[in-house]
């Protein structure tokens, strides 16, 4: 019931006689099998991420299956005890998560945090976008930024749950501006969809997502994109970036891939490799580009000191709005 | 005229063996999930994603879309049968259905379920394919006055299930709001009531509600009571099908139920449960046959709700097709399944993937067929079900609604709430509290709260647009008229009865 995935592999795996939990030169065409823990339920970004994960280490022949297991809840809260302890040292395991999940730590003030486990890669992300209704008199960023700076609460803004990427990335434009995070109008709802159709009914003054969401509305031209928050322009996108529009932000929605705490340095090494392996695959570029995120590959060192430093960030945000 | 030919291109790319068979595939297996409590169309299409590598973006669409629309049909049944609903939309059809069933009308219940369905999901996936644009156009102008209004009009159907006593009634109501506000507060991040729990934080599945206080309580309450009287087998009454009195009963509600779903459906935020709510205090209120409400089980308190859900399940279609908006848990699957394909739903859609978008119209006519034959014959099969002896059936519903409470998020923790929900199930039907408010409280307090919270955060604490806006203030005296108006009309009617001749003194 967990996952018929799960059952039909380990099913097939046991009719087959093999241990097949572990790395096993043994096994067929020497590729190893790995496990997916994915703090999530099935269908968001965490789980197509491990599922398209699986796809091209399959077709790319880099191992010989996967066992994906969904634990939900709470940004991944949920999923993240369970995995520090029952997944400990299990050097053929990897979990996916990213910038959700390091605000659900801080927001939820959950006892275990992303210190505990082992960064193996950044892979992904996803940039965000500041659109307004195409009626709205906000022609470019800085015209939004000097409304928000006469009266925030008149520039109600649309997004996505209090203390997600499109809240702070929200808080972060206010706190370059020096708008108080406080006296912010930010309108949250449970999903992109329900965002976007506050906007195209013009209910809110501006929405804040990531490009995804809103892209095919802004070529039909409902939406007006007045910046993205990449750190360069993107091709095929005609906005400016919010750096270049003069609000010093950056901000990608990351995802990226753990491993277990207590896992031996080679077997960290052999991970890290055919995640690095996997990230320059042309199939893995196609996956990516069909899906609008942009590969941020960093791996090792720089990807820990990246989390930290991006840790660090979001908790003094948080903490301006009033969430941590 | 457009239309027509594009629905007929539709029907020769649905009309293909391959996607025929899709088709079969997806309703059969959407029926199997939709009777499995907790296991959702959301769920089955999740875990069938993968699929999307390897097949044409007609042929798995046509096989989710038959999940989905297969999921709708099996969640009644349990509901009836059972009184263990499979799907959220399928609570209320419970009410009147298991009555029905423990009546010896399992049968006709069914059968109005499952025809109503058909009736229904046909006229919904009609407004698919000809309304779409003008019904996209209403749904965007609901903001959230809008919907908070909407969920005002919607609690005036609780008065419909409060049963007999009115303070029992609002007890349960307000149990239903404390259990809907446990979980992180979507507005301001905050847990609430969650006692520390992180499993908490997400709140209560509503399934996990659902079965524990109908299923389980009414389990624990069957076995406190299996030597207090004699065992009964309900045997069979009348007709296995409809009699033509219960045609007649049905199909007003079919075509009622309809009208309400599908706009609703179609609001971005308006979703499968609301609709079923709605119908059913319209059916009550204008049913003849008001006794049979909670008592013996009246037919047009399954047939109404059942369309209802039907039709809202092709009204979600419509903002998802048109601008690309996903509008449920499925239908945001749905659109992730365009994505892995290269496809982005938005406006241009219907231009863009002609073929792909007619493709899924027409099999959804053809899922509807099949889903009636599928099922009417299946109706014999069922409710031989209730002829199983009552403690081996009730073992049985009990293994079931947990197996199910498990497959939900395969957590540990909702089965001890499911069974803590289960004791609080009995007690209540012990001291006679209805359970049926419990769920409306609990599915309509975040909505309307939420959607209340929104308001006053756009509005900046401005109150008047609640009635400054024409919908909401439509929607609001609407309200009004549906919670005086049958005491006015009662008071018109005692004073008629009356009558002029009736002089003091001249008894």
């Amino acid at each position: 019931m967990l996952n018929r995935r799960r059952f039909l592999m380990s099913t097939a795996a046991g009719a087959a006689g093999f241990a097949a939990l572990h790395l096993s030169p043994a096994f067929a065409q020497d590729a190893p099998q790995i496990q997916i823990f994915v703090p999530a339920a099935p269908g968001g970004g965490w789980d197509q991420t491990a599922r398209t994960m699986d796809q091209v280490l399959r077709s790319e022949k880099l191992i010989s299956g996967s066992q994906i297991t969904n634990v939900g809840g709470a940004g991944g809260t949920v999923g993240l005890p369970q995995f520090i302890s029952q997944w400990n040292g299990k050097g053929n395991s990897l979990m996916v998560a990213g910038m959700v999940m390091v605000g659900a730590i801080i927001a939820n003030k959950s006892a275990n945090n992303l210190t505990e486990v082992t960064p193996i890669a950044r892979l992904t992300g996803e940039f965000e976008a500041l659109v307004v209704p195409a009626a709205s008199p906000f022609k470019t960023a800085a015209d939004f930024v000097a409304a928000l700076k006469a009266d925030p609460t008149k520039v109600p803004v649309a997004g996505g749950s209090a203390g997600g990427s499109d809240h702070i990335l929200f808080g972060l434009i206010a706190k370059t501006a020096g708008v108080p995070a406080a006296n912010l109008s930010y309108v949250p709802f449970a999903g992109g969809g329900e965002a976007l159709s506050a906007l195209l009914g013009n209910q809110v003054a501006a929405g804040i997502s990531g490009y995804g969401e809103f892209s095919e509305q802004v070529k039909a031209g409902a939406l007006r994109l007045l910046a993205i928050s990449a750190d360069k322009r993107q091709e095929g996108i005609d906005a400016p970036t919010l750096r270049e529009s003069g609000i010093d932000v950056e901000l990608f929605n990351w995802r990226g891939v753990f491993a277990p705490p207590g896992v031996s340095d080679a077997d960290k090494a052999a991970m890290t490799t055919l995640i690095e392996t996997m990230a320059k695959s042309d199939a893995w570029a196609t996956e990516c580009k069909n899906r609008n995120w942009t590969q941020i590959l960093l791996t090792g060192d720089d990807y820990a000191k990246f989390l930290a430093e991006d840790t660090a960030r979001i908790a003094a945000i948080l903490k301006d709005l009033g969430l941590a | 005229m457009e239309t027509l030919s594009h629905l007929a291109h539709g029907f020769s790319v649905a009309f293909t063996p391959v996607n025929l068979m899709w088709c079969l595939l997806g309703t059969t297996l959407g029926t199997a999930i939709g009777v499995l409590p907790g296991l959702g169309p959301a769920l089955t299409i999740a875990l069938l994603l993968p699929i999307t590598y390897q097949v044409a973006p007609e042929a798995s669409f046509i096989l989710f879309a038959g999940i989905y629309y297969g999921a709708m049909y099996g969640g009644s049944t349990t509901s009836i049968l059972l009184n263990t609903p499979g799907e959220s939309a399928t609570i209320v059809t419970a009410l009147e259905g298991n009555r029905m069933a423990r009546s010896g009308r399992g049968g006709a219940a069914l059968a109005t379920s499952a025809i109503g369905s058909f009736v229904a999901g046909t006229l919904g996936t009609l407004g698919v394919a000809f309304l779409a644009p003008v019904v996209v156009k209403f749904a965007l102008s609901f903001g959230p006055a809008e919907y908070f209004s909407l969920m005002v009009l919607a609690f005036i159907t609780v008065s419909a299930v409060l049963g007999s006593s009115s303070v029992r009634g609002l007890t349960s109501l307000f149990v239903g709001f404390v259990i809907g506000m446990i979980g992180v507060d979507l507005q301001t991040g905050q847990p609430r009531f969650t006692f520390g729990m992180s499993q908490l934080l997400d709140g209560v599945d509503v399934i996990v509600v659902a079965v524990g206080l109908f299923a389980v309580g009414e389990t624990f309450y069957m076995a406190s009571r299996r030597y207090a009287g004699k065992d009964e087998i309900v045997p069979l009454r009348g007709s296995l099908y409809m009699t033509a009195a219960e045609w007649a009963r049905s199909w007003k509600a079919w075509l009622r139920g309809a009208l309400l779903g599908f706009p609703i459906g179609a609001l971005p935020a308006g979703g499968a449960e609301i609709p079923t709510f709605l119908s059913y205090a319209i059916e009550k209120k204008l049913s003849k046959h008001k006794e049979e409400f909670g008592t013996v089980g009246a037919i047009e308190g399954v047939a109404g709700p059942e369309a209802a859900n039907n039709a809202s399940a092709a009204g979600v279609l419509v903002p998802m097709l048109t601008l690309g908006l996903p509008t449920s848990a499925t239908a945001a699957i749905m659109l992730s399944a365009f994505q892995s394909y290269g496809i982005n739903p938005g406006p241009m859609l219907f231009m863009t993937q002609a073929n792909l978008v007619w493709g899924l119209i027409a099999s959804l006519f053809i899922a509807n067929v099949i889903l009636v034959i599928l099922n009417l014959p299946l109706i014999g099969l069922w409710v031989r079900l209730l002829k199983i002896p009552a403690p081996q059936l009730y073992a049985g519903i009990l293994v079931f609604a947990t197996v199910g409470t498990y497959g939900i998020s395969q957590s540990p923790t909702d089965l001890v709430i499911l069974y803590l929900l289960g004791c609080a199930g009995f007690l209540m039907r012990r001291f006679d509290f209805p359970t049926a408010p419990v769920i409306i409280g609990m599915i309509l307090w975040p909505l309307a709260e939420t959607q209340f919270r929104r308001a006053m955060t756009i509005s900046n604490g401005d109150w008047s647009v609640f009635y400054k806006h024409p919908l909401s203030l439509t929607l609001l005296t609407l309200a009004f008229i549906g919670l005086i108006g049958p005491q006015i009309y009662a008071y018109i009617e005692r004073r008629r009865m009356r009558g002029p001749e009736h002089v003091p003194g001249d008894a």
